[in-house]
């Protein structure tokens, strides 16, 4: 299916909840998704017989230094088709519900995105820090990360 | 004589498999809560190896993160450099020529070859079997001359460019390829009677760790994971990229030859079967490959146009996918690197509880993950 | 004849250096590699322990990451005397590659423990890792255990 088709469906079924579809220099195409609304679009994007997106590929978080979003890559097995989805964020106290009871690979990547970003996922079953030492401070993909002196004694 | 019911009550015991562990190939830390010696619940804890290279991504330009992309997954670094320069040259639609698409095809399957003799080795030697990896790396090194031969470095490649690959096949690169792969198609029989169908190593792998093709498809699994659950599913012939197209090869899938669907043992054979599949893309590449550049002309100054892509490319370890967002400017503005190893591992707490903890160590084995592809 | 124990003593050190299987990265498969079939390790009489209870030498072949100096020190507490340390490779050496632009890796592990031997390379060759180790046993010939402290 396009990227259009599947637009004009979840636009037609969620309606303003989908904000518009990022095709330009995209590829695949981005599908923006209101952050409260994450949960019902991923629900019907995996269970609809025609879309059948059961495939996470891949959770990322991004920062676009006025906002944060979050990109969804999805793939059916089914009709081999993609699409991508995004939810655009701000900057204080980022927030979305999470998408780990769809699609339960969700989870480490939601985790990661958590670690490096500080992307709060709501009702996630286990949101802690994955990469970095529990006990670090601050979110370093983040744009404005300033590098610590020390950690630990060490220099970083 | 007592039944179970009636035995004595024991209590959990938590124990740490620590990051410096033989088997645990790499730095990874599995906090194991054990009732005896069945595991109740394996949490791993991942992160030692994590080197930030998704921030240094933002801070060095497209050439220059070519060798980073090495580090990523070292022991199939050909395949990260051509995923980079692939993911790279669809952003900003750089026409390759075709030799260096052979090429890349040529060295990607050869590192996926000795990827595979080192899963194999390692895994028989953490099972108990030490010769086998003597064996795997015996080929390896002839693997490694080969490499050494057309880019100068036995691990650490760097030989993909955007636009291309770094320099020409030397005279004699070809003929001593075809000599080398005449010279180990016959040792992947001497590996399976040898080590694949030993009654104790069959017992020790099948029946274990069973991922049903569903749960497998949802979380995410790709690579020899998913198709040694029977899930039919090749980037290289499903979602072709490169020259794969031209090659007439089968994708392996696991049968349940000796336990389930879906069992280490599967995962194991699949490997081994690619090995094969392997072997016939490079004698095609080789006979098929034309003359011609190795490298397109790409401005010194290199600023592809704004736009984001998604390109995944079919490592040893599974699906190697790049999100690349580019603003412009001759660093990337984000790069996210989604690895097979890093999603295998998502579903490492729900498929070890149960199994007794030498059998963790078998679970981990058949993934074959790496660390840096977790960590990054 | 005290010259002599010396000579015995660290004659026998040096010919039976039992390393640490400590690999964190790439450089641990160049380790591996040197261990095994072609560059075989054994013949100095170097065999690989999984345990630092039972080996004197650890060879620190990978990148160090915040999150795990502290297991590094742990293990080389762990060690008994006599312990000696090679550092294998560029990250080991000095933060490697990463030196410039990441956040989590240490710049060298001769920031927590101390080291005796440094292999320059990316991964360091196996014939330099085999040099490494020669050096570190000419650099045992030279200790002196017994007799007056010089």
């Amino acid at each position: 299916m396009e990227a259009r088709a599947i637009f004009d469906m979840l636009k037609g079924k969620f309606g303003d909840a989908v904000v518009e579809l990022q095709g330009e220099g995209c590829s695949p195409a981005f599908v923006v998704v209101a952050s409260a609304a994450v949960k019902e679009v991923s629900r019907f994007l995996k269970e609809d017989p025609n879309l059948s997106f059961d495939v996470l590929m891949c959770l990322s978080g991004v920062d676009y230094k006025e906002k944060f979003a979050v990109a969804y890559h999805l793939h059916s097995m089914k009709h081999r088709h993609a699409i991508g989805m995004k939810a655009l964020l701000p900057h204080e106290a980022p927030s979305l519900p999470t998408v780990d009871d769809v699609w339960p690979g969700a989870n480490f990547h939601e985790r990661e995105a958590f670690d490096l970003f500080g992307i709060v996922f709501e009702g996630s079953k286990d949101l802690r820090r994955i990469l970095l030492p529990p006990d670090w401070e601050g979110h370093p993909l983040r744009k404005d990360y300033k590098y610590p002196d020390f950690y630990h004694g060490i220099k970083v | 004589m007592t039944t179970r019911s009636n035995a004595l009550p024991t209590q959990e015991m938590t124990i740490n498999m620590g990051p410096q562990h033989p088997s645990t190939h790499g730095v990874l830390r599995v906090i194991l809560t054990t009732d005896g010696e069945v595991v109740t619940r394996a949490v791993p804890d991942v992160g030692y190896l994590h080197r930030g290279l998704e921030k240094i991504g933002e801070r060095v330009t497209y050439a220059q993160y070519m060798p980073f992309t090495d580090r990523l997954d070292y022991l199939a670094a050909m395949n990260c450099n051509c995923a980079w320069a692939w993911a790279v040259e669809k952003l900003a639609k750089i026409e390759v020529p075709e030799r260096a698409e052979y090429l890349r095809v040529i060295v990607c399957e050869l590192n996926r070859i000795s990827s595979h003799l080192i899963a194999f080795g390692s895994y028989t030697a953490d099972m108990g079997a030490f010769t086998p990896f003597l064996y795997a790396i015996r080929e390896r090194e002839r693997v490694n001359d080969l490499f050494e031969m057309i880019c100068g470095n036995r691990l650490t490649y760097n030989y993909a460019r955007v636009g291309g690959v770094s320099g020409d096949a030397p005279p004699g690169f070809l003929e001593k390829t075809k000599e080398f792969l005449d010279y180990f198609e016959p040792k992947l029989d001497e590996y399976n009677n040898l080590i694949s169908y030993n009654k104790i190593f069959v017992h020790r792998l099948a029946n274990v760790a069973v991922i049903p093709a569903e749960e497998a498809v949802a979380y995410g699994l790709t690579g020899p994971n998913l198709r040694g659950s029977g899930v039919h599913f090749d980037l290289r012939k499903d979602e072709p990229y490169s020259v794969y197209p031209k090659f007439d090869f089968k994708v392996c899938v696991g049968t349940g030859e000796r336990g389930t669907l879906g069992d280490c043992f599967d995962r194991y054979m699949v490997r081994i079967n690619e090995m094969r599949e392997s072997i016939k893309i490079v004698r095609q590449a080789v006979a098929q490959i034309p003359d011609g550049p190795v490298l397109a002309k790409v401005p010194r100054v290199f600023k592809p146009p704004a736009g984001e892509v998604y390109f995944r490319s079919e490592c040893p370890r599974g699906e190697t996918g790049i999100y690349l967002i580019s603003d412009g400017s001759v660093n990337p503005f984000r790069l996210k690197i989604r690895t097979g190893s890093f999603v295998t591992m998502s579903i490492f707490e729900k498929v070890t509880r149960g199994l007794m903890i030498a059998d963790v160590v078998a679970v981990i084995g058949s993934f074959d993950i790496i660390l840096p592809e977790i960590d990054r | 004849m005290v010259g002599n124990a010396d000579l015995f003593v660290n004659w026998s050190r040096k010919s039976s250096l039992w390393y640490l299987l400590f690999a964190t990265a790439c450089c641990g498969i160049e380790l591996m590699q040197a261990g095994a079939s072609r560059y075989d390790m054994d013949r100095f009489g170097a065999v690989f322990r999984a345990t630092p209870r039972q080996s004197d030498l650890m060879l620190v072949a990978g990148t160090i990451t915040h999150k795990m100096a502290e297991r590094v020190k742990r293990l080389y507490d762990q060690m008994p005397e006599p312990k000696y340390v090679i550092s294998m490779g560029s990250c080991a050496n000095t933060g490697g590659p990463f030196y410039k632009d990441s956040y989590c890796v240490v710049k060298g592990v001769d920031l927590i423990i101390p080291v005796d031997v440094y292999i320059p390379g990316c991964p360091p060759r196996p014939e330099a890792l085999i040099d490494g180790i020669m050096k570190l046993q000419k650099i045992i010939m030279k200790k002196k255990n017994y007799g007056a402290k010089a």
